[in-house]
Order: C-alpha cells, then structure tokens, then sequence
C-alpha cells in the first residue's frame, strides 16, 4: 500500500540531512531553505547551491513543555533560533543538553538525529538538530 | 598496502549505572558491577538509532581521514538493531555524509562482528582496486530484556573505519576469522528481544572462537604476544575479554587500554571497533595492535594492525572515545525504560 508523505519526505533529504540552502554570488547572502529566487537582487541575483558549515550559536530559544505527540517523550526539549555563521538563521531543536543550560551566544554544531517516524511501521524522518560543541582532545581552542 | 585511513567514533551521551539497574530487579547492586565488569552503560536518546549513530560516526571518520566522501566507494553498515528491517541504513549513511551516487551499499548482520566483517569486505574491494575507499561500520542500539542479564551491559555506540591504500594512518597487516554454527545468542523475526544460552555464552561460543581466531592469526603472520603493544577483544562485559587475555597469556597491561566496556558497556557491532579506536587515539607510531571481534552464531575476526607515523598529525580535530566517554548525563531507570521504549503502554 503507498503510504503518504513519503515523496514529501524524500523531497527534503538532501537539504535536511547536510543543511544544503543555497548562496546569491551577487549579494553574498546565504538562504536556507534553499530559494528559488534572491529576494534582494531578484533578476540580477545568481543562484548556488551551498552546503553550510553547520557550526552557528543561538540566537533566541525556548524550552517546550507541552509538544505534539511525536515529541513528548522528549520534554522538556529546547527549540531554538540558531545564528548560523554564513549569517542564516534557522529553527532547530538543541540536544545533548540540559534544557536549564541553554544560554543566548552558546555554541552549536549540527548533528543528525531521527526526526519522527510515521507510526511503528512508517517511514522514518531524519534531519538536523543541534547540540553544543564539544570538547575535542587536542584541538586549539 | 591496505589500511585505516580514518576512523570515527559516537557513543550517546546519556548513562546508566548497574547498580540503578540491580535495584530495580531486587539484585545485589554493589555485586553485579563487579561481577560483570560494567558499572555504567550508555543509554540512546529517543530520538538517537543506528542511523544517527553511524551518521555521527562516519562523519568523524571522514573528518580525521582528511578525504572527499565522494571518494567513497563502498559502505557496509554491520549492526543488529538497524532501523529498518527492509531498507538500508547504508543509504541514509551514504545520502548525510554527503557521497556520489555511483557507489555500493549494504547491510550487514553478524551478531556484534558485522562491523569487523564489513571491515574485511571494504579491504577485498580496496586491494582488488573495485574500489578507491570503503566505509565500514560498526553500529548498534542493543536490546535486553527487562530484568535479564543482558540488560546490565546492552549498550549503544558505534564506530567507522575507512578503509584505503593511500594516506594511511594505520595498516591491516593481516586479517583472519573462524566461523562455525554455535547458537550461543539469537533474535528471531519480529521479537523485540535476543535470547542467549546463559553460560553456554562462554566457552563453546566466545573463548572457543575468540581464542581460535587469536591462534589462527598467529600462527599466520608468525609472530607472538611479544610482537603485539595493544590487544583488544570483543567485549560482551568486563570479564570475558580479560579472561580470554589471561587465557591466551596476555600480559593485563597490553589489554587495558581497550576495555571502554566497563564505563559505557557492550556496544555490540560497536564494541571491538570502539576499543579499536581507544588504543588508535593514544598510539605511538610503529605500534602493533592485535584484535580479535566476536559475533554469536559464531564466529571471530582477527586483525593485525600497525600504526604509521601519519597518525599523530590527524589527531585534535574529532573527539576522541574518552571525550565521548566523559560528555555523559545519568538517567534513572525510568527515564531509560521510556527513552528505550520498555514501556508497552506508551
């Protein structure tokens, strides 16, 4: 039996796997998700596809209580506006982390994590969520 | 000649303690952690699976090999808790680390060596030049039983090996395996949870197969336990490696680095190739590492590996297993029992 939602799902694996968007070369602006047309440069605007560096910090937050049914055995979770550092923001949820030490400025780098999946027997989503950097053994800080 | 070219490691970051555990089912808690070995295991997410965890870990892999993905040309995902029972979690793997299309791709299962057998095809493809570089991983959110012995060390954790003839960072001097038909551990289709045949675990499946595959791998590149810095065998709990150790006359100190069992527990497909990974993280060049993984069902594959000089300027650029063994939150029971799905009415 065909199930829905999954052309719909397999439209967007490529963008929300790797957070692929999309860079206006005359305007230097990134977009994610990615646009059909800059909406500064309109006409002018030149299109490319980019894949962003998915490191940024958190630009605004918010710590959910009350979810939908596909996410409540993850409450209390955090939902976040994430400053990319191409300039891009996006909304994603933040994970490895408790919800109370979730600041404004905090560093975050994109991982890859099971979105929903539609029932036990259904496809599975994934995509991106964030989490804070952390501590590489060796690495300059 | 045949080597790692990188390799990556993801262990999820929240945790068990044994004794939490032994509590619950009216154990002894102070004993258990003893007796098996592991006073802590690592717990998934809810929203963390094989997929995620291979995902993770190859992306390290990639990092600290310093290669193009699109360079890759074969991957093998060995696990026994894959997402899906039809469908590939190696496409998911291929589609997020970003490689070309034109490449093969397939699931393994092998009990916890499917990880290493895929290890062994990816070099076949490599040296026979199919391929320029294969992926093979480890990767496992393992199940047990509320209440049953396996509950106290079934973790979650996987690791990725690329596996190529240039840059290498590590070479495969030799690999050997022994197989036979041993039912020591088993899941059949559609049961949520393996069974085991207790103490028929031991000897006939994991120090008959281990041990042989270790003898095999001597007598094959004629060396001894001298000729070895670092050993590392399968680590279904903290006892058996050690004893499989004592067993075949390896000195306790050449062991200890790799037992990453006793703080984060059997990561199953994972375990070897994390404690693989844990000696490749603090290896001098010119070391020689020997390992031995065990999958029930039954068989070992036996590695003989090298370090290379190219080692030391790869590392400080992905976490390493004690920075993944270190990021760790404690949950209860409960919070373990919803995160892992045990509660039927939810």
């Amino acid at each position: 039996m065909a199930e829905q939602g999954v052309a719909q799902v397999w439209r967007r694996i490529r963008t929300i796997y790797n957070i692929l968007g999309n860079r206006c070369t005359t305007c230097n602006t990134y977009y994610f998700p990615p646009r059909p047309v800059c909406p500064t440069c309109r006409r002018k605007g030149k299109l490319e596809d980019y894949q962003f560096k998915g490191l940024g910090k958190i630009y605004s937050y918010t710590i959910v209580r009350q979810a939908p049914e596909d996410f409540q055995k993850q409450i209390p979770y955090v939902i976040a506006q994430v400053e990319l550092d191409e300039g891009t923001r996006l909304t994603a949820q933040i994970v490895n982390v408790n919800p109370e030490d979730v600041e404004i400025g905090m560093r975050v780098r994109a991982c890859f994590r099971k979105i929903k999946a539609f029932g036990s027997g259904g496809v599975i989503v994934y995509g991106y969520k964030f989490e804070p950097t952390m501590h590489v053994t060796g690495h300059d800080e | 000649m045949v080597g790692i070219v990188g390799y990556g490691v993801y262990i999820p970051r929240y945790r068990i303690k044994t004794s939490d555990i032994a509590d619950v089912w009216g154990e002894d808690s102070a004993r258990i952690g003893k007796g098996l070995g592991v006073f802590e295991k690592s717990v998934p997410g809810p929203d963390e699976d094989v997929a995620t965890i291979s995902v993770e870990a190859a992306r390290n892999a990639i990092k600290l090999a310093q290669i193009d993905p699109t360079d890759i040309g074969a991957i093998y995902v060995g696990s026994e808790s894959h997402p899906y029972a039809v469908k590939p979690t190696g496409t998911i793997v291929a589609e997020a680390i970003g490689c070309s299309h034109d490449l093969t791709c397939a699931d393994y299962e092998f009990a916890c060596k499917a990880g290493t057998a895929a290890i062994q095809t990816t070099m076949g493809l490599v040296k026979s030049k199919m391929v320029k570089l294969g992926l093979a991983i480890g990767s496992d959110t393992a199940q047990g039983r509320p209440g049953d012995a396996l509950e106290y060390s079934a973790a979650a954790g996987g690791a990725a090996y690329i596996v190529g003839l240039k840059n290498i960072i590590a070479t495969i001097e030799e690999t050997v395996s022994f197989t036979t038909d041993t039912p020591d551990f088993w899941r059949r289709e559609g049961e949520d949870f393996p069974s085991h045949g207790a103490r028929f675990t031991g000897e006939p499946a994991y120090f008959r197969h281990v041990g042989e595959g270790a003898k095999s791998l001597f007598k094959k590149t004629k060396t001894t336990i001298d000729d070895y810095d670092y050993f590392v065998f399968h680590m279904p709990n903290g006892k058996f490696p050690v004893a499989m150790g004592a067993q075949l006359g390896v000195p306790p100190e050449k062991l200890e680095d790799s037992l990453v069992v006793r703080q984060i527990g059997n990561t199953y497909s994972g375990s070897a190739m994390i404690g693989l990974a844990r000696v490749l993280d603090i290896a001098k060049p010119g070391a020689r590492i020997f390992v031995v993984a065990y999958g029930s069902g039954a068989g070992s594959d036996a590695f003989a590996i090298k370090v290379e000089d190219a080692i030391e300027e790869r590392r400080g650029e992905v976490p390493t297993v004690d920075d993944y063994i270190a990021r760790k939150t404690y949950v209860n029971y409960a919070t373990y029992a919803k995160y892992r799905g045990k509660i039927k009415a939810m």
